[in-house]
């Protein structure tokens, strides 16, 4: 059981830490050290936040990059503490705010396993009894008593994972760790995290996959700019949360947006859809090609960036990313205004509204120029596309395939010659 | 710091000894020589000081021989030097644990001092060696040995989690440790005897707890060195001091380590 209060958390955003050594000895000089206090800016990541959370329910938490959801999370779990207000929590809390916390690199996967169970609240006894269960759970069997510097990372999380599937606490509190690992991976994690729901234990989880948190959470917290935006039934919140997200901007200008991550070297302006004629298109239809056009805008020369995009269903499940790096498109230099075309074909999404959003990084993607999350609507109206005159809306699904029904096999034949055939052979 | 905390310390026990154990584990991996260094890092300190100040400096030892009597005061003086210096980046180094995770932030720099312990008993092992080679006597002062090991690390711990703790918010504390120790060192009868400083001096001197654990140590192995009660007296209040000091410290500021590191 968790019962919040009033919780507000403040933050200093103070420059104590980035001044250069000439300021500092100007400071010393002046004295101003004495006074710096007076000179902090505060931001409050959390403003009265009051939550209630009965045992046994799962409760997703979402809302935009620096919302405080993770700041919540900290709160909840001990690891920081609240400027004011209350916290009441009942219950061992096991919080994985990341997998693997506490691994040592030069230490074996076995003996990782020991250290961050016991980081996680784990004795040495339940280690000891899970041991099996982890090492199998994890998949790296064969590599257990090898160093774990010598692991892919997926390797590394997967181990991580395993550790913490095993914890046993009454209140799991999961951020984002989801979000990493390839499909098979994260299809484990979502089942694990559903066996722990069926064990009546109250789950928090953040997560930016709303498909997951559809799925896992009946109850759906979304908190916005420090405060509790909305809660109750997750289906309910997640359709207001993505209606928010869409209805930021109109798809063709993006100068004006500004949740979006990135140092600007390469601002996305617009995008902009294009019929085979090379008209403009408000909607598109269904299976008919489209040619997407991105304007950028690069302050300053820019050598090898890396452009792509990623496409949800207004439920927030990822349907594709793609990019010039999936493509091995080398760009050589972007360099003040223009655009980037990318042509599709065959547009095979059935009729709804898609969100997209686009990313722009260097061609290592450690370096981000820009990153818009879900800033461009895509709607796809109702085409003929099977050629059958049926109206196919999203209640089929979200793709279709290039297609046709082949009735060969059906053709009669009579029964008992085929057996003779068979008998003979 | 109430009853629920020392609770909780008594209940994350394991963990205390789980980052031990990492400490050690993870010290001398990779490297060729291995666990010999804890062996050979304490005779080569030895070797150096005898040379530098036994030989070449004519330091007056009290009539023991210079190599046991510097290496007898080494020991104790290595353990608290090297715990203070890898407790006082704990935090700072595991940044992502403090940011990640919940766990009693005290066991990380007293996980430091538990793991020292380890250095601490090689460094005793030797020393018996030694002691068997020079033919030297311990004094009945010996049975006293582990309320001075005791007040050992009640000061090192004490000063340890001063040093973590100051170092999340000043990373002042990582350039300046380094000379603190070495002057610490000097301030304390490491390489001189108890004998050459003024009587009147002593006193004074004796607050710095180090002293009274290293003339302890003296103390307890060589009956030429008699125990002086009263200086012993001020070491251990100041040790204690020292250690309720470091703990309070650490204890009001950790609520907001994760918010500052």
């Amino acid at each position: 059981m968790i019962i919040v209060e009033k919780l507000s958390k403040q933050y200093r955003i103070g420059h104590i830490r980035s001044t250069t050594l000439p300021e500092t000895l100007m400071n010393l000089a002046t004295l101003a050290f004495l006074r710096k206090k007076t000179q902090e800016e505060t931001i409050w990541a959390l403003r009265d936040i009051s939550l209630s959370i009965e045992p046994g329910e799962t409760v997703g938490i979402i809302g935009r990059n620096g919302a405080g959801k993770s700041t919540l999370l900290k709160i909840l779990s001990k690891i920081t503490y609240p400027t004011s207000g209350t916290l009441k929590v009942g219950g061992r809390v096991a919080a994985m705010l990341e997998v693997g916390t506490g691994f040592h690199q030069e230490l074996t996967g076995r003996e990782n396993i020991y250290l961050n169970g016991s980081i996680l609240g784990m004795t040495k006894k339940e280690v000891d009894r899970k041991l099996d269960a982890i090492i199998e759970f994890s998949g790296v069997e064969k590599f257990i008593d090898t160093p774990i510097k010598r692991y892919s990372s997926g390797m590394r999380l997967r181990l991580g994972f395993a550790v913490a599937a095993h914890l046993e606490a009454e209140i799991l509190i999961v951020d984002e760790v989801l979000a990493v690992g390839d499909a098979a991976f994260q299809r484990k994690c979502l089942n694990t995290m559903e066996n722990l729901r069926e064990r009546a234990r109250t789950v928090l989880f953040v997560s930016h996959n709303l498909a997951a948190v559809e799925n896992l959470c009946r109850r759906c917290v979304w908190i916005d700019a420090g405060r509790v935006h909305m809660d109750g039934e997750s289906r309910r919140v997640i359709e207001a949360y993505m209606q928010s997200m869409v209805g930021q901007t109109d798809a063709g200008d993006l100068d004006k947006v500004e949740n979006r991550r990135g140092n600007g070297k390469i601002r996305f302006r617009a995008v902009e859809f294009l019929s085979s004629e090379g008209d403009v298109q408000r909607v598109v239809r269904a299976g008919d090609p489209v040619v997407m056009r991105f304007h950028y805008l690069a302050s300053q020369p820019v050598y090898h960036p890396s452009l792509g995009f990623r496409m949800y269903t207004d439920m927030g499940t990822l349907i594709t990313d793609t990019s010039t790096w999936h493509h091995s498109v080398d760009i050589p230099v972007l360099e003040g205004e223009g655009h980037i075309d990318l042509a599709i074909e065959c547009l095979n999404l059935l009729p709804a509204k898609y969100t997209l959003s686009l990313w722009a990084t260097d061609d290592s993607g450690m370096v981000v120029y820009d990153n818009v999350e879900h800033g461009i609507t895509l709607e796809v109206e109702t085409a003929n596309i099977y050629g059958s005159g049926k109206d196919i809306d999203s209640r089929s699904g979200i793709v279709f395939f290039p297609q046709k029904w082949n009735l060969a096999g059906t053709l009669k034949r009579p029964v008992g010659l085929e057996n003779i055939a068979a008998q003979e052979r | 710091m109430g009853r629920e905390t020392i609770l909780e310390l008594w209940r994350y026990r394991e963990l205390l000894y789980f980052f031990a154990w990492r400490e050690i584990k993870v010290r001398y991996r990779q490297a060729a020589f291995g666990a010999g260094w804890a062996v050979v890092q304490p005779l080569l300190s030895m070797v150096v000081f005898t040379l530098l100040f036994g030989r070449v400096a004519h330091m007056p030892s009290d009539g023991i021989p210079y190599p046991i009597f510097c290496y007898c005061a080494l020991v104790p003086w290595t353990y608290f030097s090297s715990v203070v210096t890898t407790a006082s980046g704990s935090l700072v180094n595991n940044e992502s644990l403090l940011t990640k995770v919940y766990f009693p932030r005290m066991l990380l720099p007293a996980g430091a001092a538990l793991a020292g312990l380890l250095d601490f008993v090689i460094g005793s092992v030797l020393l018996v060696g030694l002691m068997l080679y020079y033919h030297v006597v311990a004094s009945w002062a010996l049975v006293l040995s582990p309320v001075i090991i005791l007040v050992m690390v009640l000061v090192t711990v004490g000063v340890s989690m001063m040093m973590a703790a100051a170092n999340v918010r000043y990373r002042d504390v990582k350039y300046a440790l380094p000379f603190l120790i070495q002057i610490w060192m000097f301030a304390t009868p490491v390489i001189y005897p108890v004998t050459v400083i003024p009587k009147w001096l002593r006193p004074i001197l004796a607050l710095n707890p180090c002293w009274g654990i290293v003339d302890g140590f003296r103390a307890c192995l060589f009956p030429g060195i008699p125990f002086d009660a009263r200086l012993l007296g001020i070491s251990v209040a100041v040790a204690l001091a020292v250690f309720l000091a470091g703990v309070y410290y650490f204890h009001r500021e950790e609520k907001s380590f994760a918010d500052v590191i």
